[in-house]
């Protein structure tokens, strides 16, 4: 019999993860947890270990110590079921990484039927679905350098979606495009939060954050220094998210 | 000082060149399928975490690419011999082609792995393909989309180097001339007969090689990308 969770029982949650490469200690006892269809922001300084704490979500880095638990399983242990785990995560990197000898149809239904025996046809349908909710209906048969730097952002959470994961990571996934181009981008991820998709998304977009974040964690040297709702950005109780608000990252 | 050609005399043994041109495509053909496909296994050898795995892989291509293709040609043919097996000129020809391509092929397709961007297999990675699914859809064929010009002008080499083959009586275009030339103290016209039909081979290998490449990358033929 499958364990129903309980409704409280955290989406994903780390405890005191710790996590160095070489000597250097990237994560120093990280803890957060994040409820079913909340949002969580996680910003700092560039190298204060946004991305390794992502990456440890769905563990594409292993941890040297404490517990991480996603949608029940376990991934802090070595036997966790690594299939299993990223059938119910989708993660979205800053640089699209589109299949480039696929039409984006092909991107998105790749997984699908490779992964879960989704019938041709079905697929499709779904390609079709999940290219409508990110405004890409037309892009259907376009290859991925066809298209724009967002637009090619959209396809790859489409492509995401289509695996109809329980939460998604994003990882600064609009930091190599254009103010313009950024805008459509944070517009279809403002959506995915309006439908109610469980997020933990690493953002240099901090006005973006205020308005969508119900939590935001602030990492500062591979800690969490500080920790709150959104409006914690406004009224910073750390010197050192004074500080890095106030350097320009709190634009819009 | 006078050049005499004589080139009736030669062109009428015309059915001997087209069966030595046809082995010669035949050798070719074996050669660059089998080879294909032990020097891709031999480029994913090479990467393996099994060290001995990687290692003999490595050992077989170096050892390929650094011995005359000739004297490979004669370890086979004597070292089968040597067994107490006997096979064909022309199953032993394929053999040693198919081992001498399948190393550079292996060198080739290696740089096509390593061409493959990272961000590309964590892609794949993050959306739980399998280990043999992201091989084969994420890394395969767009590595040998990369690779592609520098695979289909070391098969059409071979085709060419296959000439040595007739030191081994397998009797294919070369082995032929050596036969007419013989027979008709014609050399210069038959050795100018046999260059003209390599070319032609070429030119064939390379139309089929284009044609191939159209029907197996088909991003190439919407987008019109050459090669
Ligand atoms: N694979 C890796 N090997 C070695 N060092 C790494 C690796 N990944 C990240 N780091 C280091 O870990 C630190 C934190 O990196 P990261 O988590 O990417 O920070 P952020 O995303 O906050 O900018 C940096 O100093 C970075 O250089
Ligand atoms: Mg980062």
């Amino acid at each position: 019999m499958q364990q129903i969770p309980a409704a409280s029982e955290p989406i994903v949650s780390l405890r005191d993860v710790k996590k160095s490469f070489g000597s250097l200690l990237v994560l120093d006892g990280v803890s957060f947890a994040v409820q079913r269809g909340e949002v969580l922001a996680l910003i700092g300084r560039s190298g204060s270990g946004k991305s390794t704490a992502l990456r440890c979500i769905d563990r594409f880095e292993k941890v040297d110590g404490g517990e991480i638990v996603v949608c029940g399983h376990r991934v802090d242990r070595p036997d966790v079921n690594l299939r299993a785990l990223r059938q119910d995560v989708g993660i979205v990197f800053q640089s699209y990484n589109l299949f480039p000898h696929l039409t984006i149809e092909q991107n998105i239904t790749l997984a699908p039927c490779a992964v879960k025996g989704v019938a041709t046809a079905q697929a499709k349908d779904l390609a079709r679905k999940v290219l409508a909710q990110v405004g890409l209906e037309e892009k259907l048969h376009a290859y991925p350098e066809q298209l724009s730097g967002g637009q090619q952002q959209r396809a790859a959470i489409a492509r995401s979606l289509a695996m109809q994961p329980k939460v998604m990571l994003f990882d600064e996934v609009t930091s190599a495009l254009d103010p313009e181009l950024t805008a459509e981008v944070l517009k279809v991820i403002e959506q995915l939060a309006a439908d109610g998709m469980t997020m933990v998304m690493v953002t240099h977009e901090m006005g973006f954050a205020k308005g969508i974040a119900d939590r935001i964690v602030f990492m500062h040297r591979g800690k969490v220094h500080e920790t709150g709702p959104a409006s914690i950005l406004t009224s910073p109780t750390t010197p050192e998210l004074t500080q890095f608000v106030g350097t320009g990252n709190l634009k819009s | 000082m006078s050049l005499q050609l004589d080139f009736p005399a030669v062109l009428e043994r015309w059915p001997s060149f087209v069966a030595g041109a046809v082995l010669t495509l035949e050798l070719a053909a074996f050669a660059t399928v089998l080879g294909a496909l032990l020097g891709t296994l031999a480029a994913v050898g090479r990467g393996a975490h099994n060290a001995l795995i990687a290692g003999a892989c490595k050992a077989y291509v170096e050892t390929i690419r650094n011995t005359p293709l000739l004297v490979q040609i004669f370890l086979v043919y004597f070292g089968l011999a040597s067994l107490g097996l006997k096979f064909s000129a022309f199953t032993v020809a394929v053999a040693a082609l198919t081992i001498n391509v399948g190393a550079y092929t292996a060198e080739i397709m290696r740089a096509g792995f390593e061409a493959i961007p990272r961000g590309q297999i964590e892609a794949a990675e993050g959306l739980a393909l399998s280990r043999l699914q992201i091989y084969w859809h994420i890394i395969l064929l767009p590595a040998i989309e990369k690779v592609y010009p520098a695979l289909t002008s070391q098969f059409v080499l071979l085709m060419l180097a296959s000439s040595v083959c007739s030191q081994i009586s397998a009797e294919e275009l070369t082995a032929v001339a050596n036969y007419i030339q013989s027979d008709t103290y014609r050399a210069f016209e038959t050795y100018i007969i046999v260059a003209v039909l390599y070319v032609i081979l070429s030119l064939v290998m390379r139309a089929g090689f284009w044609g191939l490449g159209l029907v197996l990358f088909p991003r190439r033929r919407r987008l019109g990308t050459p090669l």
